[in-house]
């Protein structure tokens, strides 16, 4: 893999949300980095726990949800545990976010260009002049034509395509480290995702940020990411480069979850699916989340929790590719 | 802007002239006023000459064109119990409740929209729910028995604050005002408060339920997302975004205001309008209820066209799809 510094990266993290009856585990024991200029996808179904996991690494977790356990790491220093105030420094300067919906993540009563300034000038000590100069630039940046023009006007007077570009130039515009983007095309028409991915992915490597790309879409995955984390039931499933992943899956669950992307050209009756659903946060199973829709469940996994093993140049959570529960499948056939 | 402007006043001409209609009927439908004027001792020339001299034997269209004609030159006939004409007494009235309404809905403003957005922003806090206990007592308690009790604790019990009246005034003008002196205002602040304290828990309750369902929005999250100041986050963001049915409570409120200080008035024997039309209603003195009618519904006319227009202040998106809608 590549030798470059990794920005981000997350030890161990639990998130947990207590309630009446006891915590509610919504992310637990996940452990990734993103290096310098790498995209990390994460993918998962609804509730799988990627935009918790998200949330919880710029510190944002709507209470009572709380980081349980675990580190973050910003460029070798932790910030999970910073004070409010010294967090509200690092989000927007070091690290910034990008939400699913453009419509609503813009502040209805004041110009785009007050919303630019405001936040250049929350982190940087410029004038108003040049605040606004910068907020020229950036609108230009990210495709909006007649900027001059367009940096007076309310963010309904904008498409929404045109939103979501003004909203990445708001996440990056004092040049953060790292940016998280929480379905930044899921709201969008689909003429417009590609567009919209393709500006995130090119400005990010302008401004040399590394970018946490949270989607269910495995297409956009597919197109963007260097690396890819599956998540399931508030784990991962399996991590390891784009390409491993998507080819040569080693978790069953991934596995499935390539069967159901359709393939232009290929003319297959149906599309396979996994059968069942992911459970809920109060009802995962004992041993692997996965074992009752698993098709290759065996004992072990009904019993004990995988772990992250290294298989090839990815890793997977799978008993399958434990050496020792190997060789017992074999034994018991 | 300037078409809705005159389309609003359009509206607002139609509102009145039905208004002024219905006021006018009551000198059709609410007894004879000879009747009340001269007593049963007046011989029937003298009714007959009555009836002349107040237009009343002129076919009611007649009567009415003169009527909205007299009353749009502030020409409201006759009180029937005072002898005089309702314009003085109106205006000689009218000081005192517009500087009660204005000092209770600048209490209720200023008292009311800090403590919304303090529960609002600070939910748990013991404070905040000591607010909303009370502001449920300001909810549920009759104005009346606000002002009585005021009444007993501080004039009576504790002896600080006159109970009744107007006092200390000064005249700039025609209008007497009670703002301008301390004895003016310790006659002035029991009924302000007493008619203040149910606005001001509204506001404070309607603030925090707008504060709170603002405080969930994506942009709020976004704008914390950004780093921002968390002050520039609830006032500069998130306030600014509760104002637009805030304003729109306030305007209807302050309505309910005027209406609310004929109780206030009566309590604490505040010599205002709501004063004049109890002893009017009490009498049958239609002339001055009716013009009653007609400046209340002015006044609400006229709050809800600042109300619109306050609309296009705060709100931007107005602005624009009413000019395109415009042009």
């Amino acid at each position: 893999m590549s030798n470059k510094k990794p920005v981000l990266e997350v030890r161990n993290l639990r998130v947990e949300f207590p309630n009446r009856r006891g915590n509610l585990v919504a992310v637990d024991d996940v452990s990734f980095t993103v290096n310098e200029g790498e995209v990390l996808g994460v993918v998962g179904e609804s509730g799988a726990g990627k935009s918790m996991t998200g949330s919880a690494v710029i510190g944002l977790l709507e209470p009572p949800g709380r980081i349980a356990g675990g580190e973050v790491l910003l460029d070798g220093e932790r910030i999970d545990n910073l004070s409010p105030e010294a967090m509200r420094r690092v989000r927007g300067k070091r690290i910034g976010m990008v939400f699913q919906d453009p419509l609503t993540s813009l502040n209805p009563l004041y110009t785009v260009g007050r919303q630019l300034t405001e936040t250049i000038q929350t982190h940087q000590n410029v004038s108003d002049s040049q605040a606004r100069k910068q907020a020229i630039d950036l609108l230009a940046e990210v495709g909006i034509p007649a900027p001059e023009k367009r940096i007076d006007q309310y963010p309904h007077q904008f498409s929404g395509g045109m939103r979501q570009r003004v909203v990445i130039a708001l996440a990056l515009c004092v040049n953060p480290r790292m940016i998280i983007a929480d379905e930044p095309t899921t709201a969008l028409d689909v003429s417009i995702q590609a567009q919209i991915i393709k500006l995130l992915k090119r400005l990010c490597e302008d401004h040399g940020a590394a970018v946490m790309l949270i989607t269910h879409d495995m297409g956009v995955i597919a197109e963007t990411a260097d690396r890819v984390a599956v998540m399931y039931a508030g784990r991962i499933a399996e991590i390891g480069p784009v390409k491993d992943v998507i080819k040569n899956a080693k978790h069953p669950y991934t596995k499935g979850l390539m069967g159901s992307i359709p393939v232009v050209g290929h003319d297959l009756e149906r599309l396979s699916q996994i059968e069942g659903s992911m459970p809920r946060l109060t009802e995962i199973p004992r041993g692997c989340a996965f074992n009752p829709r698993c098709p290759e469940v065996f004992d072990r996994c009904r019993v004990e929790r995988p772990d992250l093993i290294d298989v090839g140049t990815s890793r997977a959570a799978c008993w399958l590719h434990d050496p020792a529960s190997a060789k017992k499948t074999e034994a018991a056939e | 802007m300037l078409d809705f402007i005159v389309q609003r006043l359009v509206q607002a001409v139609f509102v009145m002239l039905t208004v002024a209609m219905i006021s006018f009927s009551l000198f059709q439908f609410v007894g004879d006023p000879v009747n009340n004027m001269l007593g049963p001792e007046a011989t029937a020339e003298q009714r007959l000459a009555a009836r002349e001299t107040l237009g009343l034997n002129d076919p009611i269209p007649v009567q009415f064109t003169k009527w909205v004609g007299n009353a749009v030159q502030g020409e409201f006939g006759q009180s029937y119990r005072m002898g005089r004409p309702v314009s003085d007494l109106i205006a000689q009235r009218l000081p005192a409740t517009l500087e009660l309404v204005a000092v209770s809905a600048l209490i209720a403003v200023f008292v009311g929209v800090p403590m919304g957005v303090y529960t609002g922003l600070k939910r748990n806090s013991f404070l905040s729910k000591i607010f909303l206990t009370v502001s449920l007592i300001g909810i549920s308690l009759p104005t009346f028995l606000i002002g009585i009790l005021l009444i007993l604790l501080f004039g009576v019990t504790l002896g600080w604050l006159p109970t009744f009246g107007r006092g200390g005034l000064t005249n700039i003008g025609n209008w007497e005002t009670s703002l301008l002196t301390a004895r003016g205002w310790s006659h002035l602040i029991l009924p302000a408060i007493t008619l203040a304290l149910f606005q001001l828990t509204l506001i404070m309750r309607l603030v925090r339920a707008e504060m709170l369902e603002v405080l969930r929005t994506d942009y709020i999250k976004f704008a914390k997302a950004r780093g921002l100041r968390q002050r520039s986050i609830n006032f500069g963001h998130a306030l600014k975004n509760t104002l637009v049915p805030v304003i729109t409570i306030m305007g209807l409120q302050i309505g309910a205001l005027l209406a609310f200080s004929i109780i206030t008035e009566t309590v604490f024997q505040w010599p205002g309008m709501g004063l004049l039309i109890i002893q009017a209603i009490n009498f049958g003195d239609i002339p001055i209820m009716s013009s009653y009618l007609v400046l209340v519904a002015l006044f609400f006319v006229i709050i809800n066209l600042v109300v619109d227009l306050l609309y296009y202040v705060v709100d931007p998106r107005l602005r624009i799809e009413r000019t395109a809608g415009a042009h």
